[in-house]
């Protein structure tokens, strides 16, 4: 079996221009729909009580929130959660309330007005937590991209190390946009399957740009665009299969991972196909208008220390 | 030149076995079991009280798989879940035959049904995490202003009582936030009261304000000072949780210390959280009571007829104990208790710090009972324990209280600890909840299970269908890496949560990376003409620097997330990171030893199962892939 029977490079760069574009567009819709819309931050990021309980039968959710409006809590939100049996009450800080007992009264008041929940999960968090998660998932972000632009620039070169963190964040802006934009709850975890796929989609530009340096030392007579294509080209296969792989784990926590995984595989199946997009198609134009070229690969004659301009050691 | 040396093979054969033996433990599931441990830091679990389990069994006719007893207490593994409920039974009416005062924990556990040569090298199940097996779980903030502020009240109390003794006259000693402010008439009333509190309180820095009509001294505690405070009420508090928990019945509970001034506690199992909350949240107090020592009193009052104002406890020893009503001091006074020895008789003694109030009341009150006896007695939920009754020997001042006389180094350890856990030493707030239900863990269980089951089978579908032997090679390596993680997981007791699961499975998903890039870079070369033998080494080869470098950079990920990262995205972290470091092994080394051992011994090789090799052929314009030949 062999899928790709690619008999010339594909001229991915004469169509540099286009794929920037459409780049440029989904970024900029991701941005205006995290501004508009707002990220639907979980409990972890805003504080607040979470409570999650089961009935035997399908749940009335109109009585719930008859009984929480008749225990005086106020802004909750309540919903169905994976099967129309599994509830899950929000609650938000209340500076007057007494934070300890919540858990309690919620479950008291219920079990007056609509009887037979079982408590399956409680989360509690605090005001304090909530921002220290928000601050340190921040900085991690920051962490990631500095540490990537550092280790690829002394791997590779600046161009490369630049180009590959743009097309990247690129990726997570555009998560980032599809959680705004379907308003998909964003946990902690969803941060973490965002941070794994930053590291991992930066591999895709690493393996690519690998062949261009190995094409740039080895082959002659080639202009820029053309080592391009055929670095994209030989290693598109892999790309693909690799991809499809990681792909079918995620796709299997999608279908068996139940309600706790399914935002953190949708954020990965997200990442992995922007991944592939944007490390090929954002990263290697990207190179290009940053001027790579056959020389800076090139061994460079050493300068002799003390040596002064005609080359003589004095 | 795809021979491996021996010693390669060796390598890779022997991490594949302990791989192999440490994740072993995590097939054989758990065991129910019956724990006792103590639930006061004055009883100790031992030998005795492990014969005592062995009997009580054995006469309620309840057979055992083994008893084992460690450092936590004894555990006895049963046959299942009815014998161990039955069994909890026995032990509980055996140990605890006052129910309303219990000496020791019996709680429900699981323990690894793996064979003792197992555990005996240490190999061991991964501990489950509280959102796979159920429980509860708090993060609590010690609210370190609260401990500052107390420090300060009593150190102005000090303050009063320093000048008082050396007749210092002030114009007011007060607190005013995190510092201590003194008024005198003049500045040379200033510079004494300055000498005397220097030399009584070295953790005071002070510092002289005010003109000379209104002269004052500002005291603040020194940074050090600040510091072991800090330390000292987060290390009281985690003291006194643990003697809290230990009511609870809860088999292993997690109190850790997290940052300056946090503490979390797990409770696996626990799913009552108002009762947790109540006991986490409940004050003890210390009493200190003289002992009526009258004739005849004691008796009377055991026959049902106690004078007036006395009441009946018991001492440790079990010896009944006529304690008055009248309470002496209270353990607000008391500001630490350490155990230590007599200075002069070299034996085993607690020593007591009070407070300037409490030491002027513990002064008043030995000078007028010299040679009668004093009972401590520790208050918990209503009822009263003598922790010890000392016989006063002359009158003690200064606030420094030693008590000693037929206790062993043992027991003076477990009084202080005893004295200092009453309280709380400064207030705190649960700043974060989860409670998971049994049922919801036990479903993580699953679903996390069968991600990684599901996953991994579609990829070794499509692996071995695609690439053929050398697909088969990639899966064994896939299987390898995951055999070595769980291992190192298993090995280091990680706690595994589904979020690590998660890990896992996405670790396996990235894993092969590696092994689709060495064998696409192998057909690569038999595309290029070149033939079989060189063409594994040199994918092989060229492939290598690639994979190092896309590890390199999901481990920068995954090593920022660890760093940041709380809770389940840490477990997330740690897995991840493994898992890498894992992967480069396992998809490399082990993969290159398995190719070598089928095709390296075959001088002339002419055909490599790694599925179809297309070529191009003799088409034209195919400028960049000819040019590589």
């Amino acid at each position: 079996m062999e899928f790709f029977r690619i008999k010339k490079d594909i001229p991915f760069m004469r169509h540099a221009l286009t794929f920037n574009v459409i780049s440029l567009v989904t970024f900029l819709l991701a941005v205006v729909f995290l501004f508009t819309k707002g990220l639907h931050l979980s409990v972890e990021f805003t504080g607040g009580t979470l409570i999650e309980t089961h009935y035997q039968q399908a749940a009335d959710l109109e009585k719930i929130r008859g009984a929480l409006g008749k225990a005086g809590f106020t802004d909750y939100a309540v919903q169905n959660f994976g099967s129309s049996q599994d509830v899950m009450i929000r609650l938000p800080l209340k500076n007057d309330q007494n934070t300890n007992q919540i858990g309690e009264s919620v479950m008291k008041s219920l079990e007056a007005e609509a009887p037979g929940a079982e408590l399956r999960r409680v989360e509690f968090v605090g005001p304090q937590v909530g921002k220290e998660l928000a601050e340190n998932g921040a900085m991690a972000l920051l962490l990631v991209v500095i540490g990537i632009v550092i280790y690829l620039a002394f791997r590779f070169e600046w161009r490369f190390s630049v180009s590959a963190i743009i097309a990247n964040l690129h990726d997570v802006v555009i998560i980032l946009g599809f959680f705004a934009f379907f308003q998909w709850e964003f946990s902690l975890s969803v941060l973490a399957a965002v941070l794994a796929v930053l590291g991992y989609s930066v591999n895709e530009s690493v393996v690519v740009f690998d062949r261009v340096r190995e094409t740039f030392k080895k082959v002659r007579g080639l202009t820029t665009p053309q080592v391009l294509d055929h670095a994209i080209t030989s290693t598109i296969s892999r790309t693909i299969i690799t991809h499809g792989s990681t792909q079918l784990m995620v796709l299997s926590m999608l279908i068996f991972g139940g309600e706790t995984l399914h935002y953190f595989a949708m954020a990965l199946t997200i990442g992995i196909c922007f991944g592939i997009y944007s490390s090929v198609l954002v990263a290697s134009p990207l190179v290009m208008w940053l001027g790579v070229s056959r020389e800076q690969f090139m061994v460079k004659p050493k300068v002799i220390e003390g040596a002064n301009e005609d080359g003589a050691v004095v | 030149m795809n021979r491996y040396p021996l010693w390669k093979y060796i390598t890779i054969a022997l991490a594949l076995l302990l791989g192999f033996i440490y994740t072993l433990p995590n097939f054989f599931g758990e065991s129910p079991a019956v724990q006792l441990s103590s639930a006061k830091a004055t009883i100790k679990v031992d030998d005795r009280a492990r014969s005592r389990v062995e009997d009580a069994l054995k006469t309620a006719g309840i057979a055992h798989d083994g008893l084992q007893l460690d450092n936590v207490g004894v555990k006895v593994r049963l046959k299942d879940t009815d014998t161990q409920l039955k069994a909890k039974d026995i032990l509980e009416k055996t140990f605890n035959p006052d129910s309303a005062d219990p000496q020791y924990v019996v709680a429900l556990n699981l323990l690894a049904a793996s064979p003792q040569w197992l555990t005996s090298l240490h190999a061991l199940p991964m501990y489950l995490g509280l959102d796979l097996r159920g429980g509860v779980h708090f993060l609590l903030q010690v609210d370190m202003k609260g401990a500052l502020t107390k420090k300060l009240d009593s150190t102005s109390a000090d303050l009063r009582t320093v000048m008082r003794d050396k007749n210092i006259r002030h114009g007011g000693v007060n607190r005013e936030g995190e510092r201590i402010v003194v008024k005198f008439r003049d500045t040379e009333t200033r510079d004494k009261a300055r000498y005397a509190i220097g030399d009584s309180q070295p953790d005071l820095i002070l510092a002289e304000t005010g003109d000379s009509s209104e002269p004052k001294l500002v005291a603040t505690l020194k940074p050090e000072a600040l510091k072991k405070l800090g330390e000292f009420a987060l290390k009281q508090n985690i003291t006194t949780l643990h003697n809290r928990i230990n009511e609870l019945g809860v088999a292993e509970p997690v109190i850790q210390q997290q940052g300056q001034d946090r503490i979390v506690v797990q409770l696996p199992g626990v799913q009552d959280t108002a009762k947790a909350k109540d006991i986490l949240g409940r004050t003890a107090t210390l009493e200190i009571r003289m002992v009526d020592d009258s004739t005849g009193a004691l008796e009377a009052a055991l026959a049902g007829n106690p004078p007036f104002g006395t009441e009946v406890y018991t001492e440790r020893g079990g010896q009944p104990l006529l304690v008055k009503k009248q309470v002496v001091l209270t353990g607000d006074r008391l500001t630490d208790a350490q155990p230590g020895f007599d200075n002069q008789t070299n034996e085993a003694a607690v020593h007591l710090t009070l407070d300037s109030a409490g030491a002027r009341i513990f002064k008043d009150v030995t000078r007028e009972n010299i040679n009668k006896r004093m009972a401590i007695l520790l208050i918990e939920k209503g009822k009263g324990e003598v922790v010890t009754a000392p016989v006063i020997r002359s009158e003690i001042g200064g606030g420094r209280v030693q008590i000693s006389g037929r206790m062993s180094t043992m027991e003076a350890n477990d009084t202080a600890l005893l004295l200092r856990a009453g309280s709380l030493a400064a207030p705190m707030d649960i700043i974060e909840e989860r409670t998971i239900g049994p049922s919801l863990g036990a479903e993580n269980i699953k679903k996390g299970f069968h991600s990684t089951m599901w996953g991994f089978a579609a990829i070794a579908v499509f692996m071995i269908l695609y690439y053929q032997m050398f697909g088969v090679v990639s899966v064994i390596a896939l299987a390898s890496n995951l055999l070595f993680l769980v291992a190192i997981l298993s090995l280091l007791q990680a706690t595994l949560t589904l979020p690590g699961i998660a890990a896992i499975a996405l670790t396996l998903g990235m894993a092969i990376d590696a092994n689709v890039l060495i064998n696409e870079r192998v057909r690569e070369e038999l595309r290029a003409g070149m033939p079989p033998q060189a063409a594994i080494s040199e994918g092989y080869e060229r492939a290598f620097g690639t994979i190092l470098d896309s590890n390199i950079t999901t481990l920068i990920a995954g090593l920022a997330l660890l760093i940041f990262g709380s809770g389940p995205v840490r477990g997330f972290a740690v897995v991840h990171c493994l898992g890498i470091l894992t992967s480069i092994f396992s998809s490399v080394f082990v993969s290159r030893g398995l190719i070598n051992l089928i095709y390296g011994r075959q001088k002339k090789l002419t055909k490599v199962a790694i599925g179809q090799i297309w070529k191009p052929g003799n088409t034209t314009g195919n400028a960049t892939v000819n040019g590589k030949k």
